[in-house]
């Protein structure tokens, strides 16, 4: 260390300075699997100075499932029961890619109405998981109300795909074809069909409007807010160059500049027929990646209003043989899930089930970026950075 | 001797009772500013609910872990509860109606409201949790920050009034025939009432408790009774602050137009009305933004408040003497 | 994308909407959101998958069922009877009786498969969903139970034209 008092490194004497340097220690903070904001059980081990954190490791795994070696001595109807726990917040919009994918195997043309119940019934996930995000983000930031609001608001679309496929979070609804044709195999309810419900169109509209009135409240209530943009802006800046490089997807990269949305390559569904927009941020901090997700919200409302003036009629599954055995090859599916983009590798060797099938989650490839993004943050920027990429644990271990 | 026990008396149920409107206040206005029904089947709708909260505290078991220390960890909710129950002795609620009418009331009340730092930065050091430490070292920051803004505000209160009297701020209103908000004050009313929520920690402020980042921040170890003290001292707290600020601020047990020989009776009365009103402009706050994070507090209390409370004060001098 | 800047501070339109959602949640003119369980229930969609129904005459033991549970938490074990044959001089056919058809709910999924796949219109769903039990053991839900679970099965609803 250069010794700034010695006559030789003096320029002049206005320059002699003395650098006291106190050393201490830092300090390990386990936030630990349990914590009120990890959204499950994540752990992270950080280095911490005071408030201020060097060094953050995530450790993973507390959740993990299983859910590729599960799916290797089961057919495809259960392993579409079991995937769409994986995401366990938008439970619809993960069997999606999964049945695409095997139709796409098979080479089965899919009927229009199947296309457009399956788009609405994505679309209603994904402004759910989003109303999940507004309402838990704000209580990890410290309003204490907008959770409520949301969770109120959300309940309407839960009702709503609840009175079409049976579940709320879980509707285990596609099959391979289409939807769910009938309630059952017998002379009786092969007769029972499960189509939309009457009164679904009235409840729809009412539900999409005020999803709408909700996203303004929340700009209103939270967007606006001097104290939650001071908490927001600027804090966890994420590049494009950083996210393309780390394979983050979803709101997180449209946040940060990159008009990248995979609804406009998806081909099993009907997207390109209706009109919407695709929001973009600026900055790439937690307040872009908070308003992205409110706009989305709103844009999703919009297309399924569209969507459901402008339903074909027809069947609701197309014709496949009792057993279904998925012919021999192999395939890859993307999709935009509410968390990112959503992919499964299916192998099948001939047989009732896949042979082999590897998932990739948003949530994974999104927390890897948390080391590089919590340098020199502080504890709260740690929790509102967190919060602001949206993952959920079943998500990252599968 | 009956005489000092009977204000004792009154020292505790007033403060006791204070805690629990406010409690009142604060969880069914919050439950009913989310839209739920709050606590129902307790009682009469409900509004018992912290009889039986505070019988639930009572009865549970007395947990202290292994690697405390053990006198700091016991006597820190002391030092907070002391803290707030003595700010009751100098609230007049008419002018005869005080326990004690100190000639130095405003400076009695906020050194003995600073005493309570002692008492959150001991419980946070002594627990053996990291959390807690780290709530107990903001707290620390926090409560130390603010007081100076306090108290710069209370004394362009005390030159505007020419007395340090509590009793003697109320009657100087009386005779100006407005209460100091509308009078000149109105700068000094805002910064005291944020210094008094940061004081309390409450939302926006609540970096120490900070609920979803460390569950409790320094009151983390603590069960039964001992949280009942950290917990009924908060709100006792938010309680006697109100009655300061309505006091110094908005005209105390005075209402303009009612007789005065009844002031014995309808003092009270005007009082509690006061602070319930500024309780529940606190309450709203609470329930509705986002808290600060610690370096934005500071900024507010060293950047912001202390200069614009010293403006208020040179104002004040200049007004004071020029007219 | 631009900032939401309202004219009004943020925070004081934020108080402003906590109080006013106060007042609504006060008034006796606005519908509440709530339901005070277990006083009153909400109405529940007539699809919601509350629990498996049961109708034992219908079941021939096929076994369909059981094998496409993703969970395997369906029980079956039968017998084959000899009837009397239908006219005299015939052949005595065989019938199959259950004897034992558990379906254990501390393991069902709720996915519909087994609902979905049976061909005899044996199994129905029900939307009841309040059979909870402080045992586990006591979530196997035997034959006679499964059968009880049949008169709470709705009628199929209308459709959307």
């Amino acid at each position: 260390m250069v010794n700034a008092l010695d006559p030789q490194n003096m320029n002049s004497f206005s320059e002699a300075s003395v650098s006291v340097e106190i050393e201490t220690e830092d300090m390990t903070l386990n936030i630990g699997p349990q914590h009120p904001s990890t959204h499950g059980v994540l752990r992270l081990v950080a280095k911490v100075d005071g408030e201020k954190v060097h060094d953050v490791k995530p450790v993973l795994g507390y959740m993990h499932r299983g859910y590729e070696k599960l799916a290797e001595v089961r057919s495809y109807p259960q392993i579409t029961t079991l995937v769409n726990r994986i995401d366990w917040v938008a439970g619809f919009s993960n069997e999606i890619p999964f049945i695409a994918g095997a139709e796409r195997l098979m080479e089965i043309e899919v009927p229009e109405r199947a296309k457009h119940i399956r788009l609405i019934l994505t679309e209603m996930a994904r402004i759910s998981s989003h109303f999940v995000f507004n309402g838990a983000y704000a209580l990890e930031v410290g309003a204490l109300t907008p959770i409520f609001y949301a969770m109120e608001d959300r309940e309407r679309v839960l009702d709503l795909i609840e009175s079409v496929t049976g579940g709320r979070f879980h509707p285990n609804f596609n099959r391979i074809g289409g939807v769910k044709p009938a309630a059952g195999a017998g002379p009786t309810s092969k007769k029972n069909i499960q189509d939309l419900p009457a009164g679904f169109y009235r409840d729809t509209k009412v539900a999409m409007e005020k999803v709408i009135q909700a996203a303004d409240q929340f700009q209103n209530l939270i967007g606006g807010n001097e104290v939650f943009k001071k908490r927001t802006k600027n804090v966890g800046v994420l590049t494009a160059e950083t996210a393309e490089a780390y394979g983050v997807s979803g709101p997180i990269l449209r946040a940060s500049g990159v008009k990248s949305d995979l609804r406009t390559q998806t081909d099993y569904l009907p997207y390109d027929q209706f009109d919407y927009d695709i929001p973009v941020g600026e900055n790439g901090d937690c307040y872009d990646r908070w308003d992205v997700r409110v706009k989305e919200m709103i844009e999703s409302a919009k297309i399924v209003l569209q969507a459901i003036d402008s339903m074909p009629s027809g069947p609701l599954q197309a014709k496949v043989p009792k057993v279904i055995k998925v012919p021999q090859g192999r395939t890859y599916v993307r999709a935009e899930n509410p968390k990112g983009e959503m992919g499964y590798y299916i192998v099948s060797d001939g047989g009732l089930g896949p042979y082999r099938l590897k998932v990739r989650t948003a949530s994974f490839s999104n927390v890897s970026i948390l080391p590089i993004m919590l340098e020199g943050a502080l504890l709260p920027d740690l929790i509102a950075i967190m919060g602001s990429l949206d993952f959920v644990l079943g998500d990252v271990d599968r | 001797m009956t005489e000092v026990l009977i204000k004792v008396g009154f020292l505790a149920i007033v403060a006791l009772n204070g805690a629990v409107i406010f409690t009142i206040m604060d969880v069914k206005g919050a439950s009913w500013m989310q839209r739920r029904p709050g606590p129902l089947h307790v009682g009469l709708r409900g509004f018992i609910f912290p009889l039986a909260e505070i019988l639930k505290f009572v009865q549970k078991e007395d947990i202290i872990p292994t690697e405390v220390d053990r006198p700091v960890f016991k006597w820190a909710p002391a030092y907070v509860m002391v803290s707030c129950v003595a700010l009751f002795a100098v609230v007049p609620m008419s002018p005869t109606l005080v326990v004690a009418d100190i000639e130095l009331g405003v400076f009695f009340a906020l050194a003995i409201s600073s005493l309570g730092t002692i008492g959150v930065l001991t419980a946070g050091w002594s627990s053996a949790n990291k959390y807690s430490l780290m709530g107990g070292l903001r707290a620390a920051g926090q409560l130390i920050a603010y007081e100076l803004p306090l108290i710069l505000a209370v004394v362009g209160v005390v030159i505007q009034a020419e007395t340090m009297s509590l009793v003697g701020i109320v009657e100087k209103q009386i005779e100006w025939g407005v209460p100091f908000v509308v009078g000149g004050q109105i700068v000094g009313f805002l910064i005291f009432m944020v210094a008094a929520t940061a004081e309390m920690m409450r939302v926006p402020f609540d970096m120490p408790i900070g609920e979803s980042e460390l569950t409790m921040g320094f009151m983390t170890e603590y069960s039964g009774i001992r949280f009942l003290i950290f917990y009924i001292s908060e709100y006792m707290n938010m309680f006697i602050l109100c009655a300061i600020a309505s006091t110094l601020f908005l005209g105390g047990y005075h209402v303009p137009l009612l007789p005065t020989e009844w002031v014995n009776f309808y003092g009270p009365i005007v009082l509690l009305t006061k602070t319930a009103i500024l309780g529940f402009i606190l309450v709203a706050v609470r329930w509705s933004q986002p808290r600060f994070r610690e370096d934005q507090l500071q900024n507010l209390a060293w950047k912001i408040l202390i200069p614009a409370s010293l403006v208020n004060i040179l104002v004040t001098a200049i007004m004071k003497v020029g007219f | 994308m631009k900032t939401f800047k309202p004219k009004v501070p943020g925070f004081l339109i934020g108080i402003k909407i906590v109080i006013v959602n106060m007042l609504k949640t006060l008034s006796p003119f606005h519908s509440k959101p709530n339901v005070n369980y277990p006083f009153e229930k909400e109405k529940v969609a007539p699809r919601a998958r509350g629990v498996i129904a049961l109708d034992q005459e219908a079941c021939t033991s096929c076994m369909l069922c059981a094998r496409q549970c993703p969970d395997w938490c369906i029980y079956i074990e039968g017998h084959k009877e000899l009837q009397p044959p239908s006219k005299p001089g015939g052949r005595q056919r065989s019938r199959a009786v259950l004897d034992r058809f558990d379906i254990d709910y501390a393991l069902c999924m709720y996915c519909g498969i087994c609902v979905e796949v049976c061909p005899f219109d044996a199994l129905f769903w029900s939307p009841e969903y309040e059979y909870s039990e402080f045992n586990m053991g006591d979530m196997l839900h035997d034959k006679e139970r499964l059968d009880d679970w049949l008169k709470t099965v709705p009628e199929a609803e209308g459709l959307e034209s």
